[in-house]
């Protein structure tokens, strides 16, 4: 983070991401969070990409939209409470504007088929932009040379892309052994203990 | 009945875990069979356009349920009860996220993580990738969209190669991808 911009700044551009981000997400709360990983860690160097993924594991497994979790948790991070209210106001403004619009001319925009055709081809534009996103956090993830973090990664792509498994399972499947690995080294070194003095 | 509402978008964004698909039936419950506000027709399509308009589903729904009720203040006030649960429980994990992560052995949980939140955005990412160049009638070989094909290409590779951002590409697709069909 870059120290010598001010806090108004740092809201401003807070709210000008989520918003415009916001403002081009389709579908579920993964495809922002790669827009958010995009923006906050390649474009604004805001955030390590640790952390993004770290905020993306909290959004998910807490209630309520991701999107909105995810705001949250960045906006805090960025500028405390009045950075969490810049980045949630940034991502409620464009579906709130764009739905009350359409709820409105609801019939005319469900026959336009010129809006239809946009809605459809801007979808390969967004999957160009999760996978370019997704091919650099996997790179990283190859880096560490665990065989445990790339066994993780296989097999829970397996279980959602291929499977169906829901994304909370596999968080949780993931914390437990997350947890297991942080426990490990603390049990056996107790074990040793536990030798020696025998 | 705006206070209604106010109540059941909290108890929307209290229970939906896991984003806006959790949020559908929940939402549905509320609007439909608990407090009959909309006909489960009437709820389908508002479900189809939530799905197909920028922004969070259940953001989506929330401001057209309320625009639809009961105008502007419904739509602000269902879109605020689907945040607020949000907004409290957020906060509280972000500051001991924020105060422990630094330790050895919450730094090790996190990294078992990471692994599958990349694998759980690669999914995601492929499911769009599928509605992208099949569209909506299923993948089979006759749906095949070449046009599509052709945008997801060129935008991975302005992607990789110009380092445009993401909202360039996106509407740059959109605005060639219209063109292309309007002269088709």
């Amino acid at each position: 983070m870059r120290e010598k911009e001010s806090k108004g700044t740092i809201l401003w551009k807070l709210f000008k991401a989520t918003f415009g981000l916001s403002a081009c997400t389709f579908g579920g709360g993964f495809v922002i969070v790669s827009l958010m990983k995009k923006k906050f860690v390649e474009e604004l160097g805001w955030l390590e990409e640790e952390e993004m993924l770290d905020i993306t594991a909290i959004a998910q497994s807490s209630p309520g939209p991701i999107p909105i979790n995810a705001s949250v948790i960045l906006g805090y991070r960025m500028a405390g409470l009045a950075g969490t209210a810049a980045a949630i106001l940034g991502t409620i403004l464009p579906p709130m504007f764009i739905i009350s619009m359409i709820a409105v001319f609801y019939a005319q925009f469900r026959e336009n088929r010129l809006i239809a055709t946009a809605l459809q081809v801007m979808r390969a534009g967004v999957a160009a932009v999760i996978f370019d996103v997704v091919w650099n956090l996997a790179k990283n993830v190859c880096k560490t040379k665990r065989a445990l973090y790339i066994t993780l990664m296989i097999v829970s792509f397996v279980a959602a892309a291929v499977l169906d498994i829901s994304a909370m399972l596999i968080i949780l499947v993931c914390l437990v052994i997350g947890l297991m690995d942080a426990v490990t080294p603390v049990l056996r070194k107790q074990e040793k203990k536990g030798r020696v003095s025998e | 009945m705006i206070v209604q509402l106010f109540f059941s978008f909290i108890k929307v964004g209290l229970f939906s875990v896991g984003g806006g698909y959790a949020a559908i039936p929940l939402i549905r419950n509320q609007i439909v069979d608990v407090h009959g506000l909309m006909s489960l027709e009437e709820f389908t399509d508002l479900i189809t356009i939530a799905e197909m308009t920028p922004g969070p589903i259940s953001i989506n729904s929330a401001t057209f349920v309320g625009t639809r009720l009961a105008g502007i203040p419904g739509a602000v006030l269902c879109t605020l009860g689907c945040i607020l649960p949000s907004f409290f429980i957020c906060l509280a994990l972000a500051y001991f996220y924020y105060k422990y992560r630094q330790l050895g052995g919450v730094q090790k949980v996190l990294s078992a993580l990471r692994p599958a939140v990349v694998a759980l955005i690669a999914s995601a990412g492929l499911s769009i990738l599928l509605l992208g160049i099949f569209g909506d009638a299923g993948v089979a070989p006759e749906n095949l969209r070449v046009v599509e094909c052709v945008l997801f290409a060129g935008a991975l590779y302005a992607l990789r190669k110009y380092k445009l951002n993401a909202i360039q590409i996106i509407f740059g697709t959109g605005a060639a991808g219209t063109l292309v069909y309007a002269l088709l």
